[in-house]
């Protein structure tokens, strides 16, 4: 692969020969829609979600909500294909990004992963490679040869984009590990968005952060929107009232597989829910 | 309403670090006084073999000179014509041998377990690793004798012919365009000791590493697959260098044992008391298996003689043991702190 330095901005990678139906991740492409019909997931012979339909409009904050255990991870992790590790692990449905199913057979599921990125709920930086080499691991997991400058320009765009740059700019070669739990969850974050997803995945980014890092964070994802789309799952309610654009309430009946019970525009769901139990949930009386 | 308490320091109070004890429950004390027992017979053990070697062989030694003894390849204590060259040189160079073949096999293994296989045949592999060395070294001896050499000589025999030009693989005394099948110059060398010895240091070796791997966190290898790593990806950029500590730790344990095996490589081997720098060749010899060989016949001064090679090689082994547990520990606690 060839990396070329397009409009001083964008980094443009051209895809190996054997065409892909996706675009490649890093030319510099747009937020995309994602949309899951009919998604259904098992472990073993459990179900723990049951033919869960979502649309998630290119370039806006989703929030799922839900209460401990209803699906909300796995709904996300199988958004790219990361359900898949577990495994007893089994689904049903469809995921659409921007119109394809990730999950079609001829689909290389290490593209779908790059351009669906996700941010997980403890922060994981490679503790091996310094802060520089983290923000550009992705780089180097997908093989893409780049110059000193534009591995410079990334590691500082990337950063900059997680708000994380001017606390480590002076020390960009010490070891990832060596931050603190919030800094490292914007370095996860700052990886995520080296590699230009079109979706990002975030599952309870903030729940291990002291409230000055999630502000951070949440001013990262405001600063995200329209340059690409975020589904992120929080138990923080005025979380999800701050930073969505919609918002979806998954709930598991008592040994029941999980579903959306409601899922509309943020202010709609919070101010005038349809469903007695978003109501009993976004208020705070529910189980 | 919160309490706000003036700024102050206490003027009066000493601000010096106390002394601090606890006083212990009977129990505790009891299992640190066993603990400490045990401990201390192991510090001891090792001491007191350390000091029989040097007591014994420090005086041969004085007899021909430090210098002599270890650039001396001959063995002969009669005529106080011994030193330790030809026979360190072989013991190393049979070692170098079988880590270079059990290292890579001991690896590939090692990350087949952890990251490929599944189920049953992880489990049956992670048993039959254990199993395999259980096995005790004579067996793996007379199977290299009367199985595996007689199968490999040809091998020798192909890698000699076209790698011959590298010095260290060349086989004298045998003509490369003979039709005849002579493979006697192939046998008893100390590659074929060295192939012996690396079946041998394989298991040991693939367990350290097997079990370093998986201690590499599911978080980080989630997060290298989530930015659309392989699996060799994700094994480069988590798996070896969380594992790290353990493949250099397994390969110097490894190395440990290949320096002090004794009855495979005796059985294998026909010793010669002379540097020999071809692999290939027949003849080698290793501190170990002289020791074995020389034991019976020896007369008193012989057998100060012998101390003083066990000696070399206790140094030896001790200080390779050393390096490898230090490395561990170091790569361990790095890792944990990093986590
Ligand atoms: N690896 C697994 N193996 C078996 N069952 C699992 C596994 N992971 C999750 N589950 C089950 O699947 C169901 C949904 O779990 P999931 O983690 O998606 O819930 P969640 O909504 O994310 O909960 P939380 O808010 O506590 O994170 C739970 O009942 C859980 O017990
Ligand atoms: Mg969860």
């Amino acid at each position: 692969m060839t990396m070329q330095s397009a409009s001083g901005h964008a980094l443009a990678v051209f895809d190996p020969p054997d065409g892909e139906a996706l675009p490649d991740p890093l030319a510099g492409s747009d937020a995309a829609e994602l949309d899951a019909r009919a998604v259904s997931a098992w472990f073993g012979e459990r179900k723990v979600l049951d033919r869960v339909s979502l649309t998630m409009a290119a370039g806006q904050v989703t929030a799922l909500i839900g209460p401990s255990g209803c699906g909300k991870s796995t709904f996300l992790r199988i958004l790219n294909r990361m359900h898949e590790m577990v495994p007893t692990a089994s689904l049903a449905g469809q995921v659409l990004l921007d119109g394809s199913d990730i999950y079609d057979p001829g689909r290389r599921v290490t593209l779908a992963r790059r351009h669906i990125g996700m941010v997980f709920q403890k922060a994981n930086p490679f503790p091996a490679m310094s802060i520089y080499e983290n923000t550009i691991a992705g780089l180097k997991l997908a093989g893409i040869k780049a110059s000193r400058v534009e591995k410079d320009f990334l590691v500082e765009d990337s950063l900059r984009k997680a708000s994380l740059w001017d606390e480590v700019k002076d020390r960009l070669h010490q070891p990832g590990g060596g931050l603190s739990g919030g800094q490292q969850q914007r370095l996860c974050i700052a990886r995520s968005l080296a590699v230009s997803p079109r979706v990002l995945l975030m599952d309870e980014p903030c729940s291990a952060l002291d409230p000055t890092s999630t502000r951070r964070v949440e001013e990262t994802i405001a600063s995200l929107r329209d340059q690409v789309t975020v589904v992120i799952v929080t138990h923080n309610m005025q979380q999800a009232a701050r930073i969505s654009d919609t918002c979806a309430f998954f709930l598991a009946a008592q040994n029941d597989p999980g579903a959306i019970v409601e899922h509309g525009p943020t202010e709609a769901m919070f101010n005038y829910p349809q469903d007695e139990r978003t109501s009993d949930y976004v208020n705070g009386r529910f189980g | 309403m919160s309490t706000v308490l003036p700024g102050t320091r206490a003027a009066e109070a000493q601000d010096v670090p106390r002394p601090l004890q606890q006083l212990l429950e009977q129990q505790d004390y009891l299992f640190r006084a066993v603990t400490r027992v045990g401990g201390g017979i192991v510090l001891a053990v090792m001491a007191l073999v350390g000091l029989f070697l040097a007591g014994n062989g420090i005086g041969a030694i004085g007899e021909v000179g430090l210098g002599t003894f270890l650039t001396t390849q001959n063995w002969a204590p009669e005529t106080n014509d011994f030193g330790i060259a030809a026979v360190l040189w072989g013991t190393v160079q049979i070692a170098a041998v079988a880590l270079a073949v059990a290292m890579p096999l001991a690896l590939g293994t090692a990350l087949f377990i952890t990251e490929v296989a599944t189920g049953w045949l992880q489990k049956s592999l992670t048993s039959l690793i254990d199993l395999l060395a259980a096995v005790p070294s004579v067996v793996f001896g007379l199977w290299g004798a009367y199985m595996l050499q007689p199968n490999v000589v040809d091998f020798s025999k192909w890698l000699s012919t076209w790698f011959g030009w590298i010095p260290f693989l060349q086989v004298d005394g045998v003509d490369p365009g003979s039709p005849l099948r002579d493979t006697v110059p192939y046998t008893a060398s100390a590659f074929i000791a060295g192939l012996v010895v690396a079946m041998m240091i394989v298991p040991i070796q693939t367990s350290i590493m097997t079990e370093s791997f998986r201690r590499a966190p599911t978080g980080e290898r989630e997060g290298a697959y989530a930015l659309g790593a392989t699996r060799l990806g994700m094994i480069g950029t988590v798996v070896l260098p969380f594992g790290r500590g353990g493949i250099i730790g397994g390969t110097m344990l490894g190395l440990g044992r290949a320096l002090g095996e004794t009855i495979a490589i005796y059985l294998i081997i026909s010793p010669v008391y002379a540097i020999n720098f071809h692999v290939l060749e027949k003849g080698a010899n290793s501190i170990a298996a002289m020791i074995a060989l020389k034991y019976s016949e020896s007369n008193e001064s012989a057998m100060g003689a012998l101390m003083a090679a066990g000696l070399t090689l206790f140094v030896i082994t001790m200080l390779v043991n050393i390096t490898a547990s230090a490395i561990m520990a170091r790569s361990r606690s790095g890792a944990e702190s990093e986590g």
